[in-house]
């Protein structure tokens, strides 16, 4: 198993007032509210952060990227992955994702992420997401071509890694004439690639169809079983069974010396007033084209009104009762851990420790408990229940270099 | 007199393209905003009680309009619908533009050459305006999107009635066609004032006093670039002459026409 520390790195002085009075806390809520002093501060407490989880034994930290909002400060995902390059040794450096879309030119990325898997001396993983709503409209990138820039923009970035350039690229969205890029990956064929995500189905069936594991984002535990049922099938179509290195998935876990203490830390899982990514208008957060479109009528009557919202919203108590927020002592949150594991059977496992204004000795306190006392019992639960990471599996990094489809697949055809 | 409107499909670049037609006399293109459109509207009615009104879904504008997964540009629109008029042998139609339709009538015009009669362009989209932006749907829910379009915001309910899910559903349908064709740069064509200078058919500008969709100064750069065109603007009107004052505007255009 693959055990990681994540946070989103948030902006946690920003004037929550403000945000109220503003009505939003992404996208269009002025960056005049952003103080880039206390930013200094933060970022400087999140490299700590990363620091501490690589001596206490975390397997990997996961970084990700979001834009123009308070809950998340990594603006580039890349930046911190290169840090962690050069100041760590040991650890995986895990980006759930670069957003593909909002990339104008894809063979950048293609040469950071080389960069930073040399640097590193090849431990990064390269995960890729497609963005959410509001990250398109804070990059100006049309979020009507999402899905399409996001599998073009993969393409592109996995030609460039494994053909001998100069290769000639005529795509509908990206068209490049030179790929020759003078950086390319040390680990070989390419870094693995995890694709995170929600509910969307056809990102599923994308991760599925390349054989990527897909790391489910904080999803009910039912929910979590559909999705490894979306993608067992497809797998199936693809000529390989899915198991454990094919799975991931992230809980929000806060762990003190004290229950009552984890709990009260827990709470700012919500400090976003419940909405994680912050209060936007839907159509921020789903401009048109950007969702399935046999979600649309379901959300259309939910943003202007006359839906509940398709996602729902539960309390910080039901939160706590159905485990998708987890907080306590370490032997508290290993036995509601073991339950997730027996339940949702992941080869990744990733753990959101700290949000909002947990303070830093309380955050570093909760990665102490992680690395030292939580993360080894999960070991032993995971060796019990065979959870291989996709390492342990040995798994192919792409579908196209398995070794093991059965001869009659669409893969084989 | 009640006006009889039928309803047709022309294949046009291998799209179906719903076609509304109604009245006799001059043919008339009436090209619809980024919204999409109602089936019958007043402004509509008054104007095929004047002339041959053929009033196109801007292909993908709509629940039951067919998306050409190609169309990349306002452009191409414009292209589709000069095609289709040769198709059908209209020479020399006029054309109509409200708003978004009146970048789609800018473009057609400026491929016309003497194939061509008239425009009106009507809040017209297609201009980067010198002071101000044009109104971006996409940081606007949908209803405050098509309120914005009245002078007085509670006059979409008059027009549209109360929210369905079928009129939620056509306006993200139409947004989502937005995106794919005016999304870079948004809603204005670089190019299209240089392209407009050499056009000489004889044109009229309207613009609603109080638009705030589309800023006055793009009216003025339609009047810089146009070297045959007169402005009328109608006071107390957003943005949708159309449908804010649509007798006003069926009679000044319709006047224009038959002068």
């Amino acid at each position: 198993m693959d055990l990681l520390y994540f946070t989103e790195q948030p902006m946690s002085t920003y004037p929550a007032d403000k945000g109220l009075e503003f009505g939003a806390t992404a996208l269009m809520f002025s960056n005049e509210h952003f103080d880039p002093v206390s930013g200094s501060e933060l970022y400087n407490n999140y490299i700590e952060q990363y620091k501490l989880a690589e001596e206490v034994g975390i397997d990997g930290i996961m970084l990700n990227e979001h834009h123009n909002a308070p809950f998340c400060m990594q603006a580039k995902a890349n930046i911190f992955a290169a840090i962690l390059a050069a100041i760590t040794k040991r650890v995986k450096i895990v980006m759930l994702g670069n957003p593909l879309p909002l990339a104008e030119n894809p063979v950048r990325l293609a040469e950071e992420l080389a960069m930073i898997d040399m640097i590193s001396r090849g431990r990064l993983i390269s995960g890729f997401v497609r963005g959410g709503g509001q990250e398109q409209l804070a990059a100006g990138v049309n979020p009507a071509y999402n899905r399409e820039r996001f599998e073009e923009a993969h393409e592109l970035i996995t030609r460039a890694w494994t053909e001998k350039g100069p290769i000639r690229f005529e795509g509908q969205h990206y068209q490049h004439r030179v790929v020759n890029p003078w950086a390319v990956p040390l680990q070989k064929p390419y870094p693995r690639v995890w694709i995170p995500g929600v509910i969307s189905r056809e990102t599923i069936l994308w991760a599925a169809q390349q054989r990527y594991p897909y790391v489910a984002l904080n999803t009910s535990i039912e929910d979590t079983k559909k999705i490894w049922a979306t993608y067992d099938e497809e797998a199936e179509k693809y000529g390989y069974m899915a198991g454990p290195e094919n799975r991931g998935y992230l809980i929000q876990v806060h762990i003190s010396d004290n229950e009552e203490k984890a709990i009260n830390n827990a709470r700012q899982f919500r400090w976003m007033q419940g909405e994680f990514t912050g209060l936007a208008h839907p159509v921020w957060s789903t401009p048109s084209g950007y969702s399935s479109p046999r979600n649309r009528r379901a959300f259309v009557e939910f943003s202007a009104g006359l839906r509940e919202n398709p996602r729902g919203r539960t309390s910080f108590e039901e939160q706590v009762a159905n485990m998708r927020i987890i907080a306590g002592t370490p032997d508290q949150v290993v036995a509601k851990l073991k339950i997730i594991l027996q339940e949702t059977r992941p080869g990744i496992l990733a753990l959101w420790g700290n949000d909002g204004a947990v303070s830093q000795e309380d955050s570093l306190t909760c990665i102490r408990l992680m690395g030292q006392e939580v993360c080894p019992a999960i070991r032993e639960i995971a060796k019990e229940l065979d959870l291989k990471s996709p390492d342990e599996a040995n798994a192919p990094v792409h579908l196209k270099y398995s070794t093991d489809l059965r001869t009659s697949s669409v893969a084989a055809d | 007199m009640a006006i009889e409107w039928k309803e047709g499909t022309v294949n046009t670049a291998g799209t179906n393209v719903r076609i509304m037609e109604a009245g006799s006399g001059a043919p008339t293109l009436i090209l619809h905003h980024d919204i999409g459109t109602l089936d019958r509207l007043p402004f509509y009615d008054a104007m095929a009680a004047q002339c041959h009104v053929i009033i196109p879904t801007h292909p993908g504008w709509g629940i039951n309009s067919e998306r050409p997964e190609w169309l990349r540009s306002v452009r191409d629109i414009a292209a589709m619908y000069r095609m289709y008029l040769a198709g059908r042998g209209i020479e020399k139609a006029n054309l109509v533009g409200l708003g978004f339709g009146g970048w789609i009538a800018a473009e057609m015009a400026t491929m016309s050459g003497h194939d061509i009669g008239k425009i009106a362009l009507v809040g017209a989209m297609g201009m980067q305006p010198t002071e101000g932006f044009i109104l971006d749907m996409a940081i606007v829910g949908y209803l405050d999107y098509a309120r914005a379009f009245f002078a007085n915001p509670s006059r979409f309910t008059d027009v549209y009635g109360e929210p369905t899910g079928d009129m939620l559903e056509g306006f993200d349908l139409c947004r989502e066609m937005c995106f794919r064709t005016a999304w870079k740069p948004y809603m204005y064509s670089q190019t299209l004032p240089h392209l407009l200078k050499n056009m000489t058919a004889e044109t009229l500008v309207v613009w609603g006093e109080k638009d705030t969709v589309v800023p006055m100064s793009s009216c003025d750069r339609y009047m810089t670039s146009l070297s045959n065109a007169r402005k009328e603007i109608v006071a107390g009107s957003g943005h949708a002459v159309d449908m804010d004052k649509p007798d006003q505007l069926a009679r000044l255009v319709s006047g224009f026409f038959n002068a």
